[in-house]
């Protein structure tokens, strides 16, 4: 049987935020696009995203580019690459003025501007008062921001593929991206999709963790096929974990409650943050946060009859502002907790959230490498941008606002570096006959018969040892046997089988292969974190407890190949200010 | 707690047949959703298909029709449910598998409603202008989801899926006419003149019953019959 083909000159693997916005731009260009989603676009994760987009704006407070920049610095722990995040908040505005162009339903001002909210790790001035830069709808800003992107791909003629799942890269000998090789879940029929260019817009890898703030579809594709392709992950062993999970259950409570004026409490009743972060309290970044709530729990003063969680009021704001500012929230509450926040304090504690680690790329979104003892050079042919990419303008502790900041900014980045190269690449390269064998043999595999273990128990353990072997807090002896574990999950799961064999919509095929990829994920993350021995931004190592700029300031790369680490520097040089050079990270 | 569910594997089987499973009780927590209960069935039985994601009610992903009702599995409690809880594919569509349906022609719909903020004044080098009143409009219109929970609960749909709208697709056209910023509503109510694309609406109000977002379709589809008469005068 022969293999279907389509050509385009570029595939975008994704339809979340950054996938969209990078279709746009490059159909608004008359280039033949493909999109590929495995769910229908508008289910994609970035829907999901309540508080807000960053942007120095100024609607309600004095602001501009280069206060969001020292803020976003700071919050990286100074690991985040300094060009890249002087373009990002320059971009900004406009970014979110040519959304609302779009059509986005930004909540207004009553000067009719875009409303805009009070959100953690925010300063005017380089570390004074609290900032106003959140761009708001409502809280269902992710929402709104998708449904009006995905609304003028269609516009635009934006060919999609709707649930199919990317198996693999497709690359030739000599190391060039030809496209991918999907599937199309409701048929079963394998595609295979040759590019010019193909960008990766996968998300992140939420489901590496038991309880997370995540969608069930959140599990790392687009890395893992980039490991799998020989391309090293950078800085895995950053992963956030938000303050406000709710209890048990992992939904998201957002940050933008607190910049509505919520706060947090112990079992005293006390406002804790306070001790922690005496300036900007319930705002300070989020991993400070998130470790003072663990350390409030592990020091007993947790509430509740396990004395395991802390509440989040809202009860003070009033049912207008609760209703008017954080709907979504209140539903939410009323769904899962049957609470009414503007009643009772929602419990809370710190949910796995966001992967700042991901495929390493340049500003304009290329992919890059090390080349021998040599700077990097890109890959040819690919792209990452979004959740997936580590560009990197989080370094060790993303800022609340800044991801659909980054997957918008980045998505038109990477498009337009895009068009660039089509104008001088008129032919696509000769696809080698075997060049999509191996996706094949993956996808093959899961036809062998059910005998071993089954997946979704493996799945469930994953998730149980991330969690206990590389949470808030990690030390030596934890991430070794977290270690082995995972690495003795990976070599299990091989062995594990499947009782779905059908063609039709078989989704324990696409868990399985979904599992292969966290699995591959997981070891990136604890080998990473194992390997650091400092504490920076989210990573947290009891056994070295402070940062480390002399040994640390640097990048991780994990290989796939050889599980080895390889490091990189920062890039501390802006593109026209000064540098901000490392300090003391005090809140 | 007792389960029926609608299979149907178009590559195994001749007919589709409901299914009973039985969940051990032990397993079921309080204040669990019928998504966390499928995916347990799933863990017993992995050929059971059907879609989810967010688990939260915001990707509208996992519409099911559940003891003869529309709904989100992930944001029905467990515990109001008679049993044996009968789960069937939405109403109305091609099944694909089991749980699974074709959204080709929702789909279709939904893009025949044109939803994009149509105006092609020159942009503002900053943000159009828009009051809070009238931002205030759009709600209980834009959060729509797409589950199609009530495109399928809606006997107009059903017997003329192919030339009338359905709720959710007119639901985005009275959002887009609702915008202060938008500058088509001449061309948007063109498009739904004749008696099919709107009128086939009899205001039986399923769509508005099944709403997981507690949105008004009918509402808004009255006032784009309003909006209709007046142009007509
Ligand atoms: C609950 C929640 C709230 C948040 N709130 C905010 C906020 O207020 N502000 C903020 O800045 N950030 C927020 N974030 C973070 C932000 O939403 C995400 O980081 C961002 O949306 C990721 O966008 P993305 O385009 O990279 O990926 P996603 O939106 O996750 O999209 C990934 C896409 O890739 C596709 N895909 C993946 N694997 C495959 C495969 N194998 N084959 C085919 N397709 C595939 C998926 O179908 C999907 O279309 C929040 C995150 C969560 C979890
Ligand atoms: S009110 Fe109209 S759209 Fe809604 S279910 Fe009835 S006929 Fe359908
Ligand atoms: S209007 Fe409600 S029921 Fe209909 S598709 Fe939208 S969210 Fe679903
Ligand atoms: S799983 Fe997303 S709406 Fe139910």
């Amino acid at each position: 049987m022969t293999l279907a083909r389509r050509r385009f000159d570029t595939l975008i693997i994704g339809a979340g935020g950054g996938g969209l916005r990078a279709a746009l731009q490059l159909a608004q260009a008359d280039a033949r696009v493909a999109v590929v989603s495995k769910v229908f676009p508008t289910r994609s994760h970035t829907v999901a995203a309540q508080g807000g987009v960053n942007a120095a704006l100024a609607n309600v407070l004095p602001d501009n580019w280069h206060w969001h920049m020292f803020d976003t610095v700071k919050g990286s722990d100074y690991l985040g690459d300094q060009d890249a995040i002087e373009y990002m908040c320059r971009a900004a505005p406009r970014v979110v003025y040519e959304l609302e162009h779009f059509g986005v339903p930004f909540s207004r001002l009553e000067s009719g501007r875009i409303y805009q909210r009070a959100f953690g790790g925010q300063s005017r001035d380089f570390g004074g008062e609290q900032a106003v830069r959140t761009c708001a709808a409502a809280d269902r800003t992710g929402h709104a921001i998708l449904h009006s992107l995905y609304q003028q791909n269609i516009r635009a003629r934006t060919h999609f593929f709707d649930e199919y799942f990317a198996i693999d890269l497709v690359k030739d000998d000599e190391g060039y991206f030809l496209g991918a090789l999907a599937v199309d879940i409701a048929s079963g029929e394998p595609l295979l999709i040759e590019a010019k260019t193909t960008i990766l817009a996968t998300g992140g890898a939420g489901q590496l963790f038991r309880t997370n703030t995540n969608a069930l579809i959140n599990t790392g594709d687009g890395m893992a096929m980039a490991l799998r392709a020989g391309i090293p992950l950078q800085d895995m062993e950053f992963f956030q974990f938000h303050p406000t999970g709710i209890a048990g259950k992992g939904m998201l409570i957002t940050e933008g409650a607190r910049g509505e004026g919520g706060y947090l409490v112990n079992a005293d009743g006390e406002r804790f943050m306070e001790r922690y972060a005496p300036n900007a309290r319930d705002l300070a970044s989020r991993d400070v946060v998130s470790r003072a709530i663990a350390t409030e729990v592990r020091e007993g003063r947790g509430v509740g009859p396990n004395r395991d969680h802390v509440l989040l009021k809202l009860d003070h704001l009033g049912a207008d502002i609760v209703r008017k500012r954080l709907p979504g929230i209140r539903d939410m509450a009323l769904t899962f907790l049957h609470i009414d926040p503007a009643e009772t304090p929602i419990p809370v504690y710190p949910t796995a959230h966001y992967t700042m680690g991901g495929i390493p790329t340049d500003r304009h979104g290329q992919v890059v490498v090390p080349v021998a003892q040599g700077a990097e050079e890109p890959v040819p042919g690919l792209y990452a941008v979004g959740e997936c990419a580590c560009v990197s303008v989080h370094g060790a502790n993303r800022l609340g606002g800044n991801s659909l900041l980054d997957i918008l900014v980045f998505g038109r980045a990477a498009a337009n570096h895009v068009i660039a190269q089509l104008g001088e690449q008129r032919y696509h390269r000769q696809m080698p006959e075997r060049a999509a064998e191996p996706a094949l043999a993956r996808l093959a595999r899961w036809e062998r018969p059910g005998q071993g273990e089954s997946v979704g128990a493996l799945r469930d353990e994953l998730a149980r040892v991330m969690e206990d072997h590389c949470g808030v807090f990690r030390n030596e002896d934890v991430l070794r046997e977290g270690l082995d574990k995972v690495r003795t999950l990976r070599e299990r799961l091989q062995r594990a089988g499947i009782d779905d064999h059908s063609r039709v919509f078989n989704t324990a095929r696409m868990e399985a292969l979904e599992l292969e990829n966290l699995m591959d994920i997981a070891v990136a993350t604890v080998t990473s974190a194992l390997a650091r021995t400092e504490s920076r931004g989210a990573h947290s190592r009891i056994d070295y407890p402070e940062r480390d700029d002399q040994r640390w300031l640097r990048h991780s790369l994990y290989n796939g190949a050889d599980g080895s680490m390889d490091y990189k520097p920062v890039r501390m040089k802006p593109l026209t200010v000064e540098t901000f050079p490392p300090k003391p990270r005090t809140y | 707690m007792k389960f029926s569910i609608y299979r149907y594997d178009p590559d195994q089987d001749d007919k589709p047949y409901m299914r009973d499973y039985v969940l051990d009780d032990a397993r079921i927590e309080p204040g669990m959703m019928l998504l966390d209960a499928l995916l347990l069935l799933k863990a017993q039985d992995e050929t059971l298909s059907f879609r989810r994601s967010c688990g939260e009610g915001v990707c509208g992903s996992d519409g099911m029709n559940i003891n003869g009702r529309n709904g989100l599995a992930c944001v029905t409690p467990l515990k109001n449910l008679a049993q044996p809880v009968k789960l069937r594919p939405l109403p109305g569509l091609p099944v694909i598998r089991d749980l699974v349906v074709d959204l080709a022609q929702f789909y279709s719909q939904y893009r025949a409603a044109r939803p994009w903020l149509i105006n092609d004044e020159p942009c503002p080098e900053v943000e159009r202008l828009q009051t809070p009143a009238e931002r205030e409009r759009l709600d209980g219109l834009y959060e729509c989801i797409l589950c199609a929970c009530c495109s399928t609960a809606c006997p107009s749909f059903w017997w003329n899926p192919d030339k009338f709208l359905g709720p959710a697709a007119l639901l985005q056209s009275w959002r887009f006419l609702a915008d202060s910023r938008d500058r088509a509503t001449e061309e948007r109510l063109d498009g739904l003149e004749g008696p099919f694309r709107l009128f086939r609406c009899h205001t039986i109000m399923n769509c508005v019953d099944v709403c997981p977002k507690g949105l008004n379709p009918t509402r808004a589809i009255g006032h784009i019959k309003e909006l209709m008469v007046k142009r007509s005068l």
